[in-house]
């Protein structure tokens, strides 16, 4: 009877965040498109609600809300079903839309998706082999192999996006890096803007005359055919199309620079919004939050080398740690127990839910900047499968920073795996995507000044 | 963004199909030679620039106040819109706005029929066309419905309309009914920019060869 009441929560919560999902996808992702192919609203909302209910299951199994057996039974089941999802579904509908979009293959498109998701299962498989995750007494399809390799995936993405998030973050927040723009700046590049659009303009109508005379005059086309035809324009039309020529030419160099120009503009606009918004209250609350979170990123860059360098990956949680602290240098007396099961649920509930709002920001920023009306959903579809594994390998990060008591289901279920290596994994890719983007930011803004000098 | 806008305005200027169209960034400009009351004693030939505007109307404010440059002295606003896309015909109201150098409608709100407020364009002097591209990837059992949408669109901004497919010339040859409505918008626009005062012909104009120059700036919308 408790297992169907269970049951019952479960599925409640589930198509809940299956609607939240909906609503998602709807108003924000595909807020300038039609959405042709209800399929791909579908599978996102099915795969956002999967991952958030694997969430949902580890604080229950914090608080201790439900059965422990039915706990177990629906982790499992979504365990299953969301590898199935990422494994075989996801993969296959890229592949099919990919192919639509290609109009040659169109009769067979079933053939080709097939084809393709093929592919990227040898790959997938290929995947584990380098990586030392797997006791080899586990059979071909059990959940292990699957989830080792997710896992591998995911959690390569998250320490990516961790690492250039921890950089990104002070240097947006923090108006020490702010470049000083003034009115007259914008105005100068934007009266050069139009007058390159001007030379642009006069050499085009140049160029729009003299098609029309030759027009006229019945050459239709000034490129020679035949071999007669190139020897007449050798003697008779050169200097008409050559002319044409190095105009065109001067043209195309014109656009670059109107291009470049165009960009330049917009980027001094951006500089000088944040400029205005820095002055208010708000900015300056956030340039404060920059200022700590800089101090905190810098931390954790240092706690991932040393971990990697003297090898070694924590034991302790930091929750327990915490209260061991205060419990044995503070001299506060508090009953263990009791705190730490609270205390952990805030946190991870903190830690689930901030990366879920920045997994979902960073996602809609990404979609909005390389989308265009064919290629919608395939990159919906590839944001889906990138979610997918991000949550999967949050689950299995998290276990890190829950006490003894409250992992036991996260290895029961999840299986053998090698969880140290994902932490080294982790730290290993942390650390390197931190250092390459504080290169890279250092490198575009030592660039943007001199931009501006010339 | 990606409706067809760089394809409409090399069909218009050069008569051909662009092969091979990329993403536009910024501002392109191109060129059409216009006759002026073709066929007709009083024929001249115009310089018609047609300033091809990118990007969406949810773009950061930053990049929408550098576009807001290029909007000065219009002479004529060409609306493009994706006709398999119905969210495109309605940024068009935003566009407008936006062109019009009116206060901008809510942002993040789909800008539905409801809030478009007729007035608006009562005084508006600046002659406006409508077109709709991607006709041929529209099956022709949702035709009609689609066409009569996109006619109420045109009445509302009290301009005409045009729907074509950009990689055929076809829709444009000339003696066409698209052709013809064409032309009498450029004729419209050179009127406004040239005719303004007193309907004066600008003096000492020599016949066919002497050229004018029209800024028209065909704004191009998602």
């Amino acid at each position: 009877m408790s297992f169907l009441l269970d049951s019952s929560i479960m599925v409640t919560s589930q198509v809940l965040f299956f609607g939240f999902g909906w609503l998602f996808f709807m108003r924000k992702l595909f807020k300038d498109y039609e959405v042709r192919q209800y399929v791909v609203q579908v599978i996102f909302s099915v795969t956002f609600a999967f991952s958030c209910t694997m969430f949902e299951l580890i604080i229950f199994e914090i608080l201790g809300v439900l059965n422990s057996s039915s706990r177990y039974f629906h982790w499992k089941l979504n365990l299953c079903v969301i590898l199935l999802i990422l494994v075989f579904m996801v993969p296959f509908y890229i592949g099919y839309f990919i192919v639509s979009n290609i109009r040659l293959l169109h009769r067979q498109k079933l053939l080709f998706a097939c084809v393709l998701w093929l592919t990227f299962m040898y790959f997938f498989w290929k995947l584990g082999d380098p990586f030392p995750i797997l006791s080899p007494k586990h059979g071909i399809l059990s959940i292990e192999q699957l989830i080792s390799r997710v896992g591998v995936i995911g959690v390569t993405l998250m320490a990516l996006l961790s690492g250039f998030g921890a950089v990104n973050c002070p240097y947006t927040y923090m108006s020490y890096f702010l470049r000083n723009v003034t009115d007259a700046d914008i105005l100068a590049l934007e009266r050069r803007l139009l007058q390159t659009m001007d030379m642009i303009v006069s050499k085009k109508k140049r160029i729009a005359v003299a098609h029309r005379t030759m027009f006229q005059r019945g050459e239709v086309h000034n490129k020679p055919t035949g071999f007669w035809g190139m020897i007449k324009s050798v003697t008779t039309s050169v200097a008409g199309s050559e002319n044409l020529s190095l105009i065109q030419q001067e043209v195309d160099a014109l656009e670059e620079l109107s291009r470049q120009l165009f960009l330049e503009t917009a980027d001094l606009h951006a500089t000088k919004e944040r400029i205005e918004y820095s002055k208010t209250f708000q900015g300056k609350y956030f340039n404060f939050l920059g200022y700590f979170f800089s101090i905190y990123c810098v931390w954790k860059i240092f706690m991932a080398t040393i971990n990697i360098v003297f090898d070694r990956v924590g034991k302790t949680d930091p929750v327990t740690r915490g209260i061991e602290i205060t419990v044995n240098y503070l001299g506060i007396q508090f009953d263990v127990k009791f705190w730490s099961q609270h205390i952990s649920f805030i946190l991870v509930g903190i830690i689930i839910i901030t990366s879920i709002r920045g997994l979902l920001i960073t996602l809609t920023k990404f979609f909005y900047a390389i989308s265009s009306s064919k290629s919608s959903n395939v990159i919906v579809l590839l944001l889906a499968q990138i979610m997918g594994m991000y949550f999967v390998s949050s689950v299995l990060l998290i276990r890190m920073s829950m006490p003894l008591e409250y992992r036991t289901i996260i290895t029961e279920v999840l299986g053998e795996l090698q969880f140290n290596f994902y932490h080294r994994w982790f730290d290993v890719i942390f650390l390197v995507s931190a250092l390459s983007s504080i290169l890279f930011l250092y490198l575009a803004h030592k660039q943007a000044p001199e931009k501006h000098m010339a | 963004a990606g409706v067809g806008k760089s394809s409409l305005v090399h069909l218009l200027c050069h008569n051909q199909v662009l092969g091979n169209p990329s993403w536009t960034v910024g501002c392109s400009v191109d060129v059409r030679i216009h006759d002026y009351k073709e066929g007709t004693p009083e024929e001249k030939t115009y310089y018609i620039e047609l300033w091809d505007v990118g990007g969406s109307v949810g773009s950061a404010t930053s990049v929408k106040s550098t576009r807001a440059v290029f909007y000065n002295s219009l002479n004529g606003i060409i609306l493009v819109h994706d006709l398999t896309n119905k969210k495109s015909s309605q940024n068009l109201y935003r566009w407008s706005l936006e062109a019009l150098n009116r206060d901008v409608a809510p942002t993040g709100v789909l800008v539905t029929n409801g809030d478009y407020d007729r007035e608006q364009f009562a005084d508006n002097q600046i002659p406006l066309l409508v077109i709709g591209t991607k006709l041929d990837q529209i099956p022709e059992t949702k035709r009609s419905e689609v066409l009569t949408r996109t006619a109420f669109l045109a009445e509302d901004f009290n301009a005409e309309e045009i729907n074509l497919d950009c990689t055929n010339p076809r829709y444009l040859a000339a003696g066409s009914s698209n052709a013809v409505k064409l032309s009498r918008f450029f004729d419209k626009v050179i009127e406004k920019r040239y005719f303004l005062r007193d309907g004066n012909q600008i003096p000492g104009f020599s016949e066919r060869k002497r050229f004018g120059g029209g800024a028209l700036k065909s704004l191009h919308y998602d």
